[in-house]
Order: structure tokens, then sequence, then C-alpha cells
């Protein structure tokens, strides 16, 4: 390690601006960029520009339920929104932004000079990319070049024997599986290139054990990432066997099987949810100390919690599948290990409290984010526990109860995470502050929104509204409910364009920041914002868990006390 | 980092940089190893369900040649490491050649094995359910096999070349990682194909 890093010379760090580059030799640079920081940014905004185009899919769907027997878009136009919808949220929204936040930090954090692999760094970006631009070339290339099909139809999931020939006609459902096929390879490499950097990047001194919190819980998803990416990768090798060479995976007339697409999918399925969201733990175990000025409450516990978490979300995945009918052992097998993973969240809940609790709480932007992303994981935890009961389960699966369920832990959980590391960091990334007032404008129509949108959501699902109808009987019921749900989806929106443009105003006129502006604790803010080309001028050694604190604090350092 | 790292207690020093071939080796192995797990799973899952004929029994024959050549391939591929090791770099090219042929050996016999199969026994991936498992499984192993058959030509080319040196072992013994992991894939895809699932 000391040997791969020469000693640089305590130079003054250039801030010159570039004045008038070319545009074309700036886009050049990032296009052929391996560097962490660059591919980072890159990865999270792919990622937004997925989440927006996801979330205007969600908007189209949500105006078409606002009122009973609409018919602003067609079925078929529904089916493919709600089957894009879901698609470019998990694969290129959440995953890009996830891996745009390892990137950028892991390497910042440790103390490295970049992630472990920087070329392969910048091939998995590029597979993640091409994957989408697959995924969305359907909406020309299904019609344009083969005359039949359009945009993938099936459901994000893909149920068999809906993805068969017979019932896929055209070229959509393969659109939908090459580019997660892609994606997938380009996420394997992520992943592995996380993993590496975490096991032998780490700075002088960086032991395992005090490595910060958002670092060890990428490294549980890195190991997440290589253990369930390949299910996804074998069953789409599987799906195109079948529709390209007459396989028989999951033709049920040669003796195959529809229910074993159901089970590697969701073997692949669960372990994402934990893929995407223990990243925003590590969010938060990051934001909610620095703004509660103390350290981490628990922090061994909160890492054993991590890796248990890590274990058990191998072992839940058919919990998606109770409806099916599977047997009461397995059933029971199921209802188990789902009830038993909520134990670790609930510890890391318990934890992040206590880091508040006595704490000199201030409620900047990423604090009132992270605040209620814990508060909105106890909810969505909750209706997980009532969903792993099989017979409620039963009675409401594939009902907008779990949509609701589901869209309160990514939205709730995930999103508000990355709206989070994006304010808390964002000072690191361009070296101005976001406007705070703005964002707590972001912050209070989000909320607003989203609570009205999904908390409601909850009820048409009780009332036995099932998921994927592009419209409903007005004797029903459900009008008002959907209606609530839809008018939610303004605010939401509103928020995102004003944090839009805080981000790009900001950009340009934002305050100052410094190399430190919140006051913290972990390494990446020891460097320059934003932090050269080479990370660190000067390794600083680290003794504790809190190593900025040491520095700042030389008369009372965590050392002493660890 | 010279004057910083003589202040750090060598404890303190985590797992060296020059490690990262090999972890990030494994951490591919991982992955690949839940690829081939789902297949060997559908295999198992699919075994004597298939509606029609021909049955695994009746078509496949257990191809000790093929078996023997890949395993013998992962022997060879060690030696020429630990010549590479000691500097002997004529050794090792020798080896590594062996190694190249033993595994195009291995996909030559596969090859002629799917010809008979196909040709003689009428058995596509189409033609029923274990047609379609064991041409996938067997296949994604062959492909694997192929894509290290690519990798050792290269090297040996490099090391025609005289490109490869003696402080090249490491990274050499990274893509040897591989070849091994290949070879073990196909202990599993052996024994499930051709005894467990007969």
């Amino acid at each position: 390690m000391a040997d791969a890093q020469p000693i640089l010379p305590p130079m003054v760090i250039s801030t010159e601006v570039e004045t008038s580059r070319p545009m074309v030799q700036v886009l050049h640079d990032w296009i052929v960029t391996v560097d962490h920081k660059k591919l980072g940014v890159m990865y999270f905004s792919y990622g937004i520009v997925a989440l927006v185009v996801g979330g205007i899919e969600a908007s189209i769907m949500r105006a078409q339920l606002a009122s009973a027997n609409s018919h602003l878009v067609s079925p078929e136009v529904f089916n493919r929104l709600f089957t894009m919808h879901g698609t470019t949220m998990i694969f290129f929204a959440a995953m890009p932004i996830v891996f745009g936040i390892a990137n950028y930090l892991i390497p910042l954090m440790l103390g490295a000079r970049d992630m472990a692999f920087p070329r392969l760094n910048a091939w998995g970006f590029w597979m993640t990319a091409f994957g989408g631009i697959i995924l969305y070339f359907s909406f020309i290339g299904g019609f344009g070049l083969y005359g039949a099909g359009s945009a993938p139809d099936v459901g994000w999931f893909a149920y068999a024997p809906l993805t068969s020939p017979a019932f896929s006609v055209g070229h959509s459902t393969d659109y939908w599986t090459i580019g997660l096929l892609i994606s997938g390879f380009g996420s394997i490499a992520t992943g592995l290139n996380i993993m590496t950097t975490i096991l032998c990047l780490r700075g002088p001194g960086m032991k395992l054990s005090r490595m910060p919190m958002l670092v060890w819980l990428y490294s549980v998803m890195a190991f997440l990432v290589l253990v369930a990416i390949g299910p996804l990768t074998a069953a789409q090798i599987m799906l195109l066997i079948d529709r390209y060479l007459g396989g028989h995976f999951f033709d049920t007339q040669a003796g195959g099987s529809a229910v074993i697409w159901m089970h590697f999918f969701w073997i692949f399925g669960h372990p994402e949810v934990y893929i995407l969201v223990l990243p925003a733990f590590g969010i938060l175990s990051e934001v909610i100390p620095v703004f509660s000025r103390k350290p981490i409450f628990g922090y061994n516990i909160m890492v054993a919690a991590t890796v248990a978490i890590g274990f058990i979300s191998l072992s839940v995945w058919a919990h998606h599948m109770f409806t099916v009918g599977m047997s009461s052992y397995a059933n029971a097998f199921f209802v188990a290990s789902t009830a038993a993973i909520a134990v670790p969240t609930g510890i890391k809940i318990f934890n992040w409290i206590g880091t508040m609790w006595g704490g000199k709480i201030s409620f900047k932007t990423p604090m009132l984010f992270a605040v209620a992303a814990v508060v909105q994981m106890l909810i969505a935890g909750l209706t997980g526990i009532m969903l792993s009961a099989a017979p409620f389960d039963w009675q409401l699966g594939n009902s907008y109860f779990v949509i609701a369920h589901f869209h309160y832990v990514i939205l709730g959980v995930i999103v508000f995470g990355a709206f989070s590391a994006a304010y808390y960091w964002y000072p690191k990334v361009t070296g101005r502050m976001m406007s705070d007032s703005l964002g707590k404008w972001h912050f209070w129509l989000f909320l607003i929104g989203f609570h009205m949108t999904f908390d409601f959501m909850h009820i048409p699902g009780l009332l036995g509204m099932p998921r994927r109808i592009y419209t409903y009987d007005a004797s029903r019921g459900w009008e008002s409910w959907n209606l609530i749900v839809s008018v939610g989806v303004i605010f939401q929106a509103l928020g995102v364009l004003i944090w839009v443009f805080n981000v790009i105003s900001s950009y340009y006129k934002g305050k100052v920041a410094g190399n430190d502006p919140w006051d913290a604790w972990t390494l990446e803010w020891s460097t320059t914002s934003p932090p050269p080309d080479y990370n660190f001028a000067e390794l600083p050694v680290v003794r504790s868990r809190r190593p900025l604190w040491d520095l700042k604090h030389p008369e009372d350092p965590d050392w002493k006390y660890e | 980092m010279a004057a910083a790292s003589t202040t750090v207690p060598q404890s303190e020093v985590p797992l060296s940089a020059n490690l990262r071939g090999k972890v990030g080796m494994w951490c591919l192995i991982v992955a690949e190893s839940s690829i081939f797990c789902i297949f060997v799973v559908a295999y198992l899952y699919y075994a004597a369900k298939s509606v029609s004929g021909p049955t695994p029994a009746q078509v496949l024959h257990v191809p000790y040649f093929a078996s023997i050549c890949l395993f013998a391939s992962s022997a060879t591929i060690m030696l020429a490491e630990r010549a590479l090791h000691r500097g002997n770099i004529k050794q090792f090219g020798l080896l590594w050649f062996l190694t190249l042929a033993l595994g195009v050996t291995f996909l030559a016999e596969t090859g002629i094995e799917w010809q008979r199969l196909i040709y003689h026994e009428g058995l596509t991936i189409s033609t029923n359910l274990f047609g379609t498992t064991y041409y996938s499984l067997v296949g994604l192993h062959a492909f694997h096999v192929t894509v290290g058959a690519i990798g050792l030509t290269l090297i040996l080319l490099f090391t025609l070349f005289g490109a490869v040196k003696q402080e090249h072992a490491e990274r050499i013994g990274v893509f040897g990682m591989y070849w091994h992991f290949v070879d073990v894939i196909w202990v599993v895809v052996l024994s499930v194909v051709y005894f467990i699932a007969r």
C-alpha cells in the first residue's frame, strides 16, 4: 500500500478554472475518464435522468388512474408504462444512483487514490448506460425494425408464460432481457470493484473496524451484488434460449415450469431490495451522527446487523410467491425468515434514534431527509411484517397495499436517502453549498406529496384494488382515494423540480463551501472541495473511527477511548 | 506516504494493494458460481421431467478423455506458474502451450460429442427439456473454457514475442485462478450431468 502510492509534494492545489476549453474537449474528458469521482458523478446523473423518465411514466399512470373509467391511455400503453416504470426505476435509476455514491465516496472515505480497477469501473458504467439505452431503444426499434411489438409490456418481473414467443410477439421482451443482461454485467463489475477496493485499498491505519459505516454497508451490498445478480443473469440467458433457440425452461407444455422463473427471478429480486436499501442505510448512518454532533450509537451492533441482513436477505425470496401456492413447509420457512429480517432492521432504527438521542441536532436539509427516511423505514417495515404473514398476503398479495409497501421502501427510504446524500455531499463534489431554503421547500413539498400518495395508496389496496389494472369501475369506491394518490404526485414533481433548479443554480451561485462545511469526521472532508485528481495531497493516518475529529481535537482524540 | 508509513505500525497497514487482482478474481468467481448454481439447480430440477425422449441414459457417454485433459490442464498451468516464478520463461512457455492444447482438446471432444448427439441421436436444444438443460449447462461451461482458451492463447502469443517476464507471475497467477475455477466447475457439471442425474 505504502509503495503503491508515491508521496506527493504538498503542492498548492490549483483552483484555476478552465476558462474557455472547447465543449468537445470537456465532453471527451468525461467520456474517456477512468476517474472514480467523474464516474461517480456520471453514474449519479444517469440515475437522476432515469428517475425523471421513470417518474414521468408513473405520472402518466397516476393521471390515468385518478378517475374511474378513464381513457387517457389504452390498456396496451398502460402495460408498457408500468413495465418500463418498474424496470427503469430499479435498474437504471436506483442502481446507478447507489453505485454513483459508492464510486465517489468509497475511495475518498478510505483514503485511496481511486477504485481498485479504474478501467473496469468505466466499463461497468458504460455497460449499465448501454443497457438502459437498449431498453429505451425498444420504443422505436420494436416497431421500426420488425413491425411488431413496442416497449416491453410484461411487467418488471416478466412472469412466464407471458414472455413466451406465443404471448409476447415481436422483440419487445428481448429488449428488456438484453438490456438487463448487459447492465447486469456492469453491476457485477462494479460490485467486484467496490469489494476489492474495500478489502485492498484502505489507507494507513484504516482497519476494517475503523471504516465509516457507509463503507461497511457497501461491503455487504457488494457481496449481495456478486451473489444475487447471477441468478438474474442466468434466468435471462434461459429466457433468451427459450425465445430464440426453442428451449423449454419455462414452457409448461414440454414439462417446463413457469413457477421456476418466479423462483429464479426473486432469488435475485429480493436481495436486490437490500442492494438498494443498504446504501441508503449507509447514508443515514453518516448524516445522522454529523447533524446530531455525536458518534454513531452502537457501531459494532450496526455492523453485525448489516451482515445479518445480508445473509438473511438471501433466504426470503419466496415471500413474493405466497399467492402462487407453495407447500405449507415452504410457506412457514419464508414467513419465519421474512419476519426474522425485521430484527436486524429494527436494530438499525434503534441505533439511529440512539445516535440522535441527547445530541445537538441541527435540522439542515440533509438531516431532514435522513430523519424522514428513518420514520418511513419504520412504517415500511411494519407493513412488511404484515405482508410476511402468509394468510395476510393471500388476502392482499398483488394489491395496491403491496405497491404502497414497497414504494415506501424505495421512495421513502432509498430516494429520501439519495436526496439526503445529494445535499450532504454536493459541497464536496462541486465546492459550493446548495441553497438550504430551497432545500427546505423541496423537502416539505416532497414529504407532503410522498405521504399523500403512498399513505393513501394502502387504502384502495385494502379495499381490494389489484395492481396493474389500467382502469376501474366507479362503483368500486376507489375513486376518491385514487384521486388523492394522484394529486400527491404533483407535489412530489414540484419538489423534484425545485431540487433540479437548486442543483443547477447552486453550481454557479452557491456559497463557496470550503473543505469541511458540516464539521464532519470522515476522511473525504479532509481534502479540498472538489477533491483534486489524486484525492489526497497528504494522507492523515487513521487512528480511530473519526479521523477528522482526532485532527481537530488533538487534546481529546477518539483513539484514546477505542 | 513513505514518511507517513514509517509512523504507522505494521499491524495497522491493511491488505496489500498488490492482492487486488486475486481479490477481484475471487469476486468474479463468486458471481460466476451463482450463475452456474442456477443452471445446475435447473438441470437437477428438470431431470427426468422431459415429456419425450431421448433420455440421458440412452444417449450420454461419460467423457473420460476430455475430463482427464481438462483436469490435467490445471496441473500444467500450475507448473507453468511455478516455472515463471523461478524465471524460467522457456519452460513456462512450453507448459503454457501444453495447457492450451489440453483445453482445446477438451473443447474439440465436446464438439465431437455434440455432433454425435445432434446428428446421430437427434438431440437438440429444442428437442426436450433434457436437451434444453443439457446444452445450456454444458454449453455455458464450454463457453467459459473458450474464454479461458482465448486468454491462454493471448498470453502464449505474448510469451512468444518475449513480453512475458518474471515480474508478471502475479498477474498470470490471477488468470490461473480463472482456469482452475473453470476446472472446478467441470467437476460439478460432470458429476451432475453424467453421474447424478443419469
